[in-house]
């Protein structure tokens, strides 16, 4: 019962990392190792809203992801564009980016004391007589939230299926008039928001520290290579997949191995079934 | 309005001295010789003008930059395989080379080689599953094992943990130490440049080209890519190896961020692609670094801002541009 309850938080935990990744992804195809790094510069943004300028909680929130959207945005449309296509310098540029921002932190942001977020809601209640707090539950509730509303979005709003359409076949889309590279933008956006969010529900379950951005990313990733690159249907199906395999090692194994869970889960993948659980479409691209 | 372009016409010096005519006059064969001269001469004299210790030191540290930036541009731009991970070839190299001396007490001059050639057949084994594939699963797979291996290694308490192997034995002396390092810098860096204009570097080039053309010839990419898998973590084991030596120490700092991203920036802005540019931009970035050594993490940013200012911007490096100038004139003329 502990597992199932554990392991269904550790799993939507996980998805929520790994949406934004698979996001832009699927999208322009661009990894974006800069993953890592968005999420720790929200939940830095949010620590400096909340903090240091006392704002409300709820609104600095919404701020820090509507900035990470904005920054998002920017990485693309004036550094990532200009590379687009090249394959060995889209991989350099990103993960230049994301060094940048994460050591940039751990240099100047991050010393001395401990920076923290607080918890949507206090208190913990009880499912049989295992205890579970409340906040827990959020973000079991959010990441719901967040897989439905992808969900609706990208099959019921003009925006949605543009970016699907462009997903699919980039030159079908062009010629019925998608703007590629304006919807490269929107996704890195939408994706980068993701990943803040993610971090605000995540991060006050721990303290911020920089070396979250490189587990998040790993993480994600995993998440993304069994679920097939780029499918964020597949991306759910393998946080679950990875999540419960986690907490199944933290319970007979120890905490120690759960980093080594996600780097079986991709090597296993990689030699199994390389496009992953749900990466049909791009199989043969893939496969030399 | 008037139109002009730019005109570009190789020197006639360089036309002449393509083949075997260039051993007819000095002036060809000087032509052809003195850049390759002036490097080789340049780096073997660098010991002897630096003013001390610390800076015959920085030397070796140069030289070892320069290897794995010479295997990140063999891999990159001869395979087309992003290697993210230099500190993994330096980790897996160091480490078996340490392991060796403290356990067996071999001589360095013994588990150098030793741990160049198990530690490129355990990084191409690791490697293996992402060869079959096709874009980023190499960048994504190499990103990850130094991170990982480094977490395994402090939470299992394997090869002495976060104290690492201490009381590892060092070269016989310093001059021992840099000539080893530059004698290496200079053998795998002519190499290499051999071996990618023979028949094998043309099947590592249509790899990267064009690898659906290489499979219609009956051959197999798997095979090829790991072959260049194996050079290039040989030169980076080779690297790591040395500079245990070096530290005496072998711990987890041989997994830090600098082996992965200054060889990239190195090569990035030396001029991927002609294998002389990564060593070069290792002997302008690496004292750079050192002289920045109080700024501790900054650095990583400096380096990861300039790579990205290079590779956004002037893509081509130094070399490249320096080749052009000194093979080809360049003029405007009208259209």
């Amino acid at each position: 019962m502990e597992i199932i309850i554990y392991g269904t938080i550790n799993s939507v935990a996980l998805a929520l990392m790994a949406l934004g990744f698979a996001l832009v992804y699927g999208i322009s195809r661009i990894p974006n190792f800069a993953h890592g790094a968005l999420y720790v510069i929200t939940g830095f943004i949010t620590w400096i809203f909340l903090r240091a300028l006392n704002l409300n909680y709820a609104f600095s929130i919404v701020l820090a992801i509507i900035i990470a959207g904005i920054i998002g945005a920017f990485i693309y449309q004036f550094i990532l564009i200009r590379v687009r296509g090249m394959s060995i310098s889209e991989i350099i540029a990103s993960y230049a980016i994301g060094l940048a921002i994460l050591e940039g932190f751990r240099w100047g942001g991050f010393k001395g004391m401990t920076y923290t977020l607080p918890v949507f809601i206090e208190g913990t209640f009880f499912i049989g007589d295992i205890p579970v707090d409340v906040h827990r539950t959020l973000v079991v509730i959010i990441g719901a939230g967040v897989v439905t509303f992808l969900w609706l979005f990208t099959r019921y709003t003009r925006l949605g299926l543009a970016l699907r359409g462009m997903a699919q076949d980039e030159r079908a889309a062009l010629m019925l008039g998608i703007d590629s590279d304006r919807m490269a933008v929107v996704a890195m956006a939408i994706g980068s928001m993701l990943s803040g969010l993610a971090a605000i529900v995540l991060l006050p379950l721990g303290n911020i520290v920089v070396e979250k951005g490189y587990d998040v990313l790993i993480q994600a990733i995993a998440v993304c290579i069994v679920g097939g690159l780029g499918s964020w249907v597949g991306a759910v199906l393998a946080a679950f997949i990875i999540g419960f395999a986690q907490i199944l090692t933290v319970v007979y194994l120890g905490a120690h191995f759960q980093m080594v869970v996600a780097l079986l889960a991709i090597i296993l993948t990689l030699i199994l079934r390389p496009s992953g659980l749900f990466g049909r479409q791009k199989e043969l691209e893939e496969r030399v | 309005m008037e139109q002009r372009r730019k005109e570009r016409l190789d020197r006639g010096v360089k036309v002449r001295s393509d083949g075997l005519y260039a051993l007819m006059s000095w002036r060809e064969l000087s032509y052809l010789t003195l850049p390759r001269l002036v490097l080789i001469l340049g780096i073997i004299v660098l010991p002897f003008v630096m003013p001390n210790m610390y800076w015959q030191r920085v030397i070796s540290i140069v030289c070892i930059y320069a290897l794995l930036a010479l295997s990140f541009d063999f891999l990159a731009h001869f395979l087309g395989l992003v290697s993210l991970g230099g500190a993994f070839l330096i980790g897996v190299g160091g480490y078996i080379s340490a392991i060796l001396n403290t356990t067996f007490g071999l001589s360095p001059f013994v588990t150098i080689p030793i741990a160049t050639i198990v530690g490129a057949a355990v990084c191409t084994l690791l490697l293996f599953p992402c060869l079959p594939l096709r874009g980023v699963y190499f960048a994504i797979v190499t990103l990850m094992y130094p991170l990982a291996l480094k977490r395994v290694i402090e939470a299992l308490d394997l090869f002495g943990g976060t104290n690492g192997i201490l009381g590892v034995d060092s070269f016989p002396n310093s001059w021992v130490e840099q000539y080893f390092v530059i004698a290496m810098v200079l053998l795998f860096l002519f190499g290499t440049r051999r071996l990618v204009n023979t028949d094998l570097g043309l099947v590592f080039r249509a790899v990267k080209d064009n690898d659906q053309a290489v499979k219609a010839s009956g051959m197999s990419i798997t095979y090829y890519k790991a072959i260049a898998v194996f050079i290039a973590s040989g030169m980076g084991c080779l690297g790591g190896a040395c500079i245990v030596h070096i530290f005496m120490w072998s711990g987890i700092s041989l997994f830090a961020l600098d082996f992965s991203i200054i060889p990239i920036a190195a090569t990035v802005i030396g001029g991927g692609g002609t294998l002389v540019g990564p060593v070069l931009g290792a002997f302008i970035l690496v004292p750079i670094s050192e002289l920045l050594r109080e700024f501790g993490t900054l650095r990583i940013v400096f380096y990861s801002l300039a790579l990205m200012a290079f590779i956004v911007f002037r893509s081509e490096g130094i070399m490249v541009y320096g080749e052009r100038k000194y093979h080809q004139f360049e003029r405007w003329v009208k259209v």
